[in-house]
């Protein structure tokens, strides 16, 4: 009785999928005899095609048309051309390491404040995944709820995340009325500048480390037993089991954790905007944040200005994906 | 023949509805945020509307503040947005506003009774009905009166001066183990009156921005300094980057700190959250060299020129600018009235049980009276916005310690000049 009406349901719900079939059978054959393979392909890439080129590359080329292009108005035709005007003003500086004598300041603060928490940030984040990873392939009680656990950040919205830990940071937050409980002295964890890095870098590597975590959980997986029960029968020491063998082995996994953190690093903005909103100061204004700022954010907004640095940032994660293609391909050919 | 007449009925009856239809689709939409109970206020107030005009439905979308100074301005240079909006920022937008004048019953009764603020809201040299102010809002301090009582500091008087009344602010936080002695809303509008007060000019003699001034450094670098010493809340203005905005409300409600200076829309916020908590004061702008000068502003409700429904949103504004509605407004959400002849007629009757209200109101109207004429001309001069920005940037980075002072002027003057070239092109 139960499987007829399976059955009667799957007629149901394949019925529109075979009309929808035989209708395009005929014009797809007759394509196929004009075009051959190569139009088939061009066929079944087209609906992709058309989805990245509206919302990625017709973007790219408006956002270069904002850059070249001046004035506050948001409709291109009211806009006049101003060339390299935005990018010169950008680029602009007696030393590029001293964001104070760059014509804007706050670009090249940002950058650096950019750099900084990239390399403190996916290095933590490449220690802490794997020492997450490690334990918890390890035969640890309730492991399945502790892998939870450490996954359930990536589900929150990081405006969630900047909030939840806003309200523990702030100077009347949870964690000071800890340390006054416990007769500690309270820190302005959001108002010190180091402290703010430190909170910075913290809460996005507790939002995202689960992420991380499980691809290297799933690396560790698939390391063979035998390898391990070898080395053991050698008597060899668990520290050098980590460098001989999981280091080599993960090193594939490792290295798109590193990619990924990396490219996600150089956009960084929404928890941090919620926790820090870019201070103390500008000691967390992260290059998102600045574009955001200029482009949308400020009383009076510079949309040339904003799409000029979001160029030159994308321009950035493209050499970093360009790096990890070849790094890819480098470890294939080894 | 009977089917024939069959169609003919019903094609009648879709021509009816469809006739019948763009009125019944007549919805105003207005992008308003609140400071204290004012949209529940407004809400009310339309669905009276609403009642008698069954023709026109008003939803009223609260959003936050951040919303309409950050969102709406880009809805509206895209040609898009609501289609009556409660903004601050009006002059700089004048341009996106609909001149209501053909929408209105009697524009010469918005002429005569808004026209005191109709240059805010409007383009230089135009004579357009935009809008009027839902509130005129005076710049002034709060200072918290237990505290100080219990501190045994007196509040300093009228023409107490800004170092006065700072030295007794720091008395009373001492005093009483307070996190700082006070705090000043995150905002180039709050800044520019104690500036102007200290003799600063923001505009030059051709209507253009005029170079950071004395007056403007008197005031940044104390500011700076009382951020150093722990005086000024560093919560406030350390904690963001750029021009965000960042009102210090709650660190006052939660008696965290003795005095604070923000302005008249505050007065319903701190009634309904302090309650009996501790007795507050509003004790007007202390003095610089020049003037007790706080600042002349408030938050306009302007129709957009992108609407379509500009009959529809003629009659919602002639509903909310009648007088009558004005006073009801004025008395519910302890808003100063703009309205002129409600102002003259003088029989407002706030409605608060809290008898902070009512001397907070008094001690409003009577510094909306000390008000530097250079501080009036900034609520219509096109300018502002674009001086503000650089005043909070520039300003919380030197209480930061990002830059010095001499830096911080030298890149306030390149931010607005970056901004009169950008707005030029």
């Amino acid at each position: 009785m139960s499987f007829a009406l399976a059955n009667t349901i799957g007629a149901v719900f394949a019925a529109p999928v075979r009309w929808l079939a035989a209708s395009i059978d005929a014009p797809l054959r007759l394509w196929q005899r004009l075009t051959g393979k190569g139009g088939m392909i061009a066929f079944f890439l087209m609906p992709n095609i058309i989805v990245f080129g509206t919302f990625v590359i017709i973007p790219l080329f408006i956002n270069f048309a904002y850059s070249v292009t001046g004035g506050n108005e948001l409709f291109l035709t009211d806009r006049s051309f101003v060339g390299t005007q935005h990018f010169d003003r950008l680029l602009t500086c007696d030393n590029h390491f001293d964001p104070s004598s760059c014509r804007d300041d706050l670009f090249w603060t940002a950058v650096w404040n950019t750099a900084r928490f990239v390399v403190v940030q996916v290095t933590t984040i490449a220690i802490v995944a794997m020492g997450t990873a490690l334990i918890l392939n390890s035969k640890i009680p309730a492991r399945g709820f502790w892998r939870a656990v450490f996954f359930f950040p990536v589900l929150l919205s990081p405006v969630v995340v900047g909030l939840i830990w806003r309200w523990i940071l702030q100077r009347q937050g949870l964690l000071n009325f800890v340390m006054i409980e416990m007769d500690l002295t309270p820190v302005n964890w959001l108002i010190e500048r180091d402290w703010a890095f430190v909170a910075a870098v913290g809460v996005s590597v507790w939002a995202h480390v689960g992420f991380y975590a499980l691809i290297l959980l799933a690396g560790l997986q698939a390391i063979p037993r035998d390898l391990y029960e070898a080395a053991e029968m050698d008597g060899t020491r668990p520290a050098r089991v980590f460098f001989r063998i999981t280091l080599p082995l993960l090193w594939p996994n490792l290295l798109v954790v590193i990619v990924l953190a990396l490219i996600r690093a150089v956009q960084i903005f929404d928890e941090v905007y919620v926790l820090t909103g870019g201070g103390p100061g500008t000691s967390t204004l992260y290059l998102t944040q600045y574009i955001y700022e200029i482009g949308f954010a400020s009383i009076l907004r510079n949309p040339g200005l904003a799409s000029a640095a979001s160029l030159m940032m994308g321009g950035v994660l493209i050499v970093l994906t360009l790096g990890q293609l070849g790094l890819q391909r480098w470890r294939d050919r080894a | 023949m009977k089917r024939t007449a069959y169609r003919l009925t019903i094609a009648a009856a879709m021509a009816a509805i469809m006739a019948a239809s763009p009125a019944l689709a007549e919805e105003v939409r207005i992008m308003w945020y609140s400071d204290g109970n004012e949209g529940e206020v407004m809400q009310d107030l339309l669905d009276r509307f609403m009642a008698d005009n069954k023709d026109i439905t008003v939803v009223l979308d609260n959003v936050s503040y951040q919303v309409v100074q950050e969102q709406l301005p880009i809805s509206l240079a895209a040609g898009e947005g609501p289609d009556i909006a409660r903004v601050t920022n009006l002059k700089a937008q004048a341009e996106h506003w609909l001149d209501l004048t053909p929408y209105v019953a009697d524009p010469e009764y918005w002429r005569a009774n808004f026209g005191g603020q109709a240059d805010w809201m409007r383009p230089d040299g135009s004579d357009a009905i935009t809008g009027f102010m839902t509130q005129l809002t005076v710049t002034g301090g709060f200072a918290n009166k237990t505290l100080y009582e219990q501190a045994g500091v007196e509040i300093p008087g009228p023409d107490a001066s800004w170092d006065e009344v700072v030295a007794a602010a720091d008395q009373v936080a001492k005093s009483q183990g307070l996190i700082a002695a006070f705090a000043l809303d995150r905002s180039g509008h709050r800044l520019s009156g104690p500036a102007v007060s200290f003799g600063a000019n923001f505009i030059a003699d051709d209507g253009m921005p005029a170079p950071v001034d004395d007056g403007v450094k008197a005031f940044v670098s104390r500011m700076v300094q009382w951020t150093e010493e722990g005086k000024n809340l560093k919560d406030v203005w350390v904690s963001a980057a750029g021009s965000t905005y960042r009102a210090a409300a709650d660190d006052f409600i939660n008696a965290q700190i003795p005095y604070y200076y923000s302005g008249s829309w505050q007065i319903a916020n701190l009634a309904t959250k302090i309650g009996n908590g501790f007795d507050w004061v509003a004790t007007g702008s202390p003095c610089g060299g020049a003037a007790c000068s706080g600042m002349a502003g408030g938050a306009g409700l302007l129709a957009v020129k992108y609407t379509k429904v500009p009959e529809a949103v003629g009659k919602v504004m002639d509903y909310l600018g009648s007088a009558e509605i004005v006073k009801e407004f004025s008395e519910r959400t302890l808003f100063l009235p703009a309205h002129k002849g409600v102002v003259e007629a003088g029989n407002l009757d706030f409605q608060s049980d809290d008898p902070n209200v009512k001397a907070a109101l008094s001690a409003f109207v009577a510094a909306s009276g000390k008000i530097a004429p250079n501080a009036s001309a900034l609520s219509a001069w096109k300018w502002a916005n674009a001086y503000y920005g650089a005043l909070v940037t520039r300003t919380s980075q030197a209480m930061a310690g990002e830059l010095t002072l001499d830096d911080a002027y030298a890149r306030m003057n390149d931010d607005i000049a970056e901004q009169v070239k950008q707005a030029g092109q």
